[in-house]
């Protein structure tokens, strides 16, 4: 009976957003108030509807009925009752529910947090998010049925989870992902409604600015979980490997980074109007590209869900509609008029230009990457695939000339601005840099050039960023520092480009000075390695809640002090008889020690990996302080204060409240 | 309007070709990463001996070094036509890949044993070396140790007519009966 009312449930929300795409925006075009009213309550509805399903397939879920074809394939009724829950989004229709359940809970958001913008563009942006949600329960409903039961043979019991996906990482990865890559349906939407009002002003920039930032900051958040999760539960040590389905999310990300920036200078100066729009559906469709190119089966990853050509060609015509309707739609109502107000080559647009371009030309390259394969296959010309060195030797370069701009940027006046004041304002800040970066990085490692220069990149960001806030901080007159100056904008882009220089910093120190033994140990045995001295004392067996771990005792010391316990795992699920490596990390903000287990190779003895990974928590503490500051941007009284008085935004200011 | 606003929804158009185009083609039939180069170092235990094994334990002829485990239902499809193989004289090493040990002696006592030597790959580090994405596949080595073809998939006597002929000629050649077509489950 549940998985039933869940269905229909689901049934019912399709209704609705059908209603949300159709009824409103008519009314915007009619002036039909009455109809364009209608919106935010058929977006909540919408949420109401699909939280519903999504609960009941979560109540099947935690009470174990396989009956449930879902819950059969990724449950089990040994598994813990947090993994049970978080099973439901572990497979593709679940994940797919997730999805949509998170687009209404945008398009709530939208709803409640939009009374003071112009009645039209609310309905019209609601009913583009409407016209997705239609799209997205459709396929849903039509393709890949959560609630689909296994009737009369039921299993007596489900297959289990994937054991990789049995770790607390995957709780919370997933939404936060999809936060991010269904948040950008909302500057999608905005971008839309724009276009089709003909109205692509700064006041749409502004409205659209702090959902952009909330939606690319959860996308960061939930990279970097991703990231964190592959670190320590693949057994490997990696961070990143340009996996399709990595780039998959990354890809948004780049572009999103562009549209965060390029929101700014539209805001502010109403320039870069046109390409503005463009970039918020460039986005928007890159982040409809990834869940085609993971639930298709046209490229391969260890990620991918099962391949399914129906359910690609589904999502292909879907986005085939969406995006070439949104693309249309930009060629023949974008703004062909020049923008009045001109900029000045030495200006903060300029800068802003920079930071575009690159973002731009990384993520097409990503895209390129991705895609190589499947376009030297379509056009029969062999099979290819594309691996790291490649997007490390595009990727690396874009990242370093980024770098002497970010620090520029921030300081730097719109319209225009003089090289002599810039030269005065960082003349000091790049001599201490260009000094200091290669003693640093002599001190903390041996010398090496690629640490060197990451080390002068990451040190001139994060000089510049603190010589600024430093700036802001003692400008007034008392002497006492004014925190209460600092705008959340100014913060939250503060935290993010330091944020930015950490990832940097880390991923080059942990790429060159990372170190590694695959060694043959047992009990007793002891090995060197970073200066750190590894003994295997003990190894035992212990039983978890539907596992068997094989346990290794080791301790490590630096000198003469115990530093550590480490224990990894070998565990073997009972279930699916799957077998997992599970890594013991010492971790600390400079190093972390990586113990993985691997066969067992005679005579007690063990195949153990071990690791030194200098400064790879940077990676993550970076990534973190990106996302977050994304999140601290949105708090900005600015954003508020207009939308509740639905004023024209005023001139443009000296740019102090900037945010990246 | 402008000719040049219409500029990304052609780049659009020419990607959903190729998305189209890529709908019916198959992945998975991309070669491996590692084709033309050195079978990866690797010391792994064996699976009926337990000793550590390594590149150096492999023959110095042509042989198939077939990806396989017990909870893999197409394996057992396969399996049959392996031991055909070797009877007619192809040598075989399995990897065992992310499998019970107990479970692969037992499944091979019960099917019989087409495998010269079996790594045991519990972890599947060696399948990442290699680029295996799932079971069954079948590497083609040559003398000096290269791998120069990757088969994904079922191996049965239609696949290895067609594409392992090249280094396997004596079988080929009509030693080994046409088997009749493994059907593919997985």
């Amino acid at each position: 009976m549940i998985p039933e009312l869940g269905h229909i449930s689901l049934i019912i929300a399709f209704g609705l957003a059908i209603g949300l795409t159709a009824i409103p925006f008519w009314g915007s075009l009619r002036g039909h108030v009455a109809a364009m009213n209608l919106a935010p309550s058929l977006a909540v509805g919408v949420l109401v509807f699909t939280a519903i399903a999504f609960a009941l397939l979560a109540a099947s879920f935690l009470q174990d009925d396989f009956s449930v074809a879902v819950v059969a394939a990724n449950s089990n009724s040994l598994l813990p009752p947090l993994f049970k829950f978080s099973a439901l989004w572990g497979n593709h229709e679940g994940s797919l529910l997730l999805w949509v359940l998170i687009l209404a809970g945008w398009m709530t958001a939208v709803a409640c947090l939009s009374r003071g913008l112009p009645l039209a563009m609310i309905a019209r942006v609601l009913s583009v998010m409407g016209l997705i949600a239609v799209g997205f329960l459709a396929f849903s409903l039509l393709t890949s049925n959560p609630f689909e039961r296994l009737l009369p043979n039921t299993p007596l019991d489900g297959s289990d989870l994937n054991p990789l996906l049995q770790d607390p990482g995957l709780i919370i990865h997933p939404p936060l992902l999809y936060m991010g890559y269904v948040g950008l349906s909302v500057p999608f939407a905005f971008a839309i409604a724009a276009l089709v009002g003909g109205r692509l002003d700064a006041s749409w920039a502004r409205w659209s600015r702090p959902w952009t930032n909330v939606a690319w900051g959860f996308l960061t958040l939930g990279i970097m979980l991703g990231s964190w999760w592959a670190y320590y539960e693949l057994g490997w040590g990696g961070w990143w490997f340009w996996d399709p389905v990595e780039n998959a999310s990354f890809m948004p990300w780049l572009m999103g980074t562009a549209l965060v920036h390029s929101l700014a200078v539209t805001e502010k100066r109403g320039v870069f109007r046109s390409w503005t729009v463009l970039l918020a559906i460039f986005a928007f469709s890159l982040s409809l590209l990834g869940t085609f190119l993971v639930r298709s089966g046209v490229l391969t990853s260890v990620h991918a869900f099962a391949a399914d050509p129906e359910r690609g060609l589904f999502i292909l015509v879907f986005l085939a509609l969406v995006v070439g309707g949104s693309l249309l739609l930009y060629a023949l109502r974008a703004p062909t008029v020049a923008s009045r107000v001109g900029y000045a080559v030495i200006s903060r647009e300029s800068l802003l230009m920079v930071n575009n371009l690159v973002f731009t030309v990384a993520a097409t390259t990503v895209l390129l990457g991705t895609l190589f394969p499947l376009v030297m296959d379509a056009l029969s010309l062999g099979k290819y695939s594309v691996g790291p060195p490649y997007f490390n030797a595009v990727f690396v370069p874009l990242m370093a000339l980024l770098m002497p701009f970010m620090t520029v940027g921030p300081i730097s006046r719109w319209r225009q601005d003089a090289p002599r004041r810039w030269l005065q304002e960082l003349l000091g800040p790049a001599i201490a840099v260009v000094v200091l970066a290669p003693i640093l990085s002599a001190l903390m490692f041996d010398f090496n050039v690629w640490v060197a220069l990451a080390v002068l990149l990451a040190g001139w960001v994060a000089v510049g960023v603190l010589r600024d806030l430093w700036h802001r901080l003692t400008a007034g007159r008392s002497g006492a520092l004014q925190w209460r100056r600092l705008s959340p904008s100014f913060v939250g882009m503060t935290l993010a480009h330091l944020g930015f220089a950490a990832v940097v910093l880390g991923a080059v120190v942990v790429t060159q000075h990372s170190e590694e033994r695959d060694l043959r140990m047992a009990e007793g045995d002891s090995a060197e390695l970073g200066g750190f001295r590894f003994e295997l004392t003990r190894i035992g067996q212990q039983p978890g809640a539907n596992y068997i771990a094989d346990q290794a005792f080791f301790v490590v010391t630096e000198g003469d002090n115990a530093i550590a316990t480490l224990v990894p795992e070998k565990r073997r699920y009972l279930a699916s008889g799957q077998v997992m490596t599970e890594a013991a990390i010492d971790a600390g903000l400079l190093r972390d020690l990586y113990i993985a287990l691997g066969e067992p190779v005679g005579e007690g003895a063990w195949a153990v990996r071990l690791q030194y990974k200098p400064m790879v928590r940077w990676l993550w503490v970076g990534s973190f302080l990106i996302g977050f500051g994304a999140l601290v941007t949105a708090l900005d009284r600015r954003y508020r204060v207009q939308l509740a008085s639905r004023q024209e935004p005023e001139p443009a200011g000296q740019g102090f409240e900037f945010a990246g | 309007m402008q000719v040049r606003r219409f500029i990304p929804l052609l780049g659009f158009g020419l990607l959903s070709v190729l998305l189209f185009r890529g709908l019916s083609l198959d992945p998975t039939a991309l070669p491996a990463a590692r084709l033309g180069q050195p079978f990866p170092e690797f010391a792994k235990p064996e699976l009926q001996s337990g000793e550590a094994i390594g590149v150096a334990d492999l023959s110095q002829r042509p042989a198939l070094v077939n990806v396989w485990a017990t909870w893999c239902y197409s394996c057992r499809v396969e399996h049959p036509y392996l031991l055909e193989l070797a009877s007619a004289g192809v040598p075989i090493y399995g990897l065992n890949y992310k499998d019970d040990a107990v479970k692969a002696r037992a499944w091979l006592t019960q099917l019989g044993d087409p495998y010269a030597l079996n790594i045991v790959d519990v972890e599947g580090s060696l399948g990442l070396d290699l680029g295996v994405y799932g079971a069954p596949e079948t590497y083609v080595i040559d003398r000096d140790g290269k791998i120069v073809h990757r088969h994904v998939g079922i191996l049965d006597s239609r696949v290895f007519h067609a594409d392992f002929g090249a280094w396997f000629s004596s079988v080929v050649e009509g030693t080994v009966p046409l088997a009749q077509r493994g059907s593919v489950a997985k």
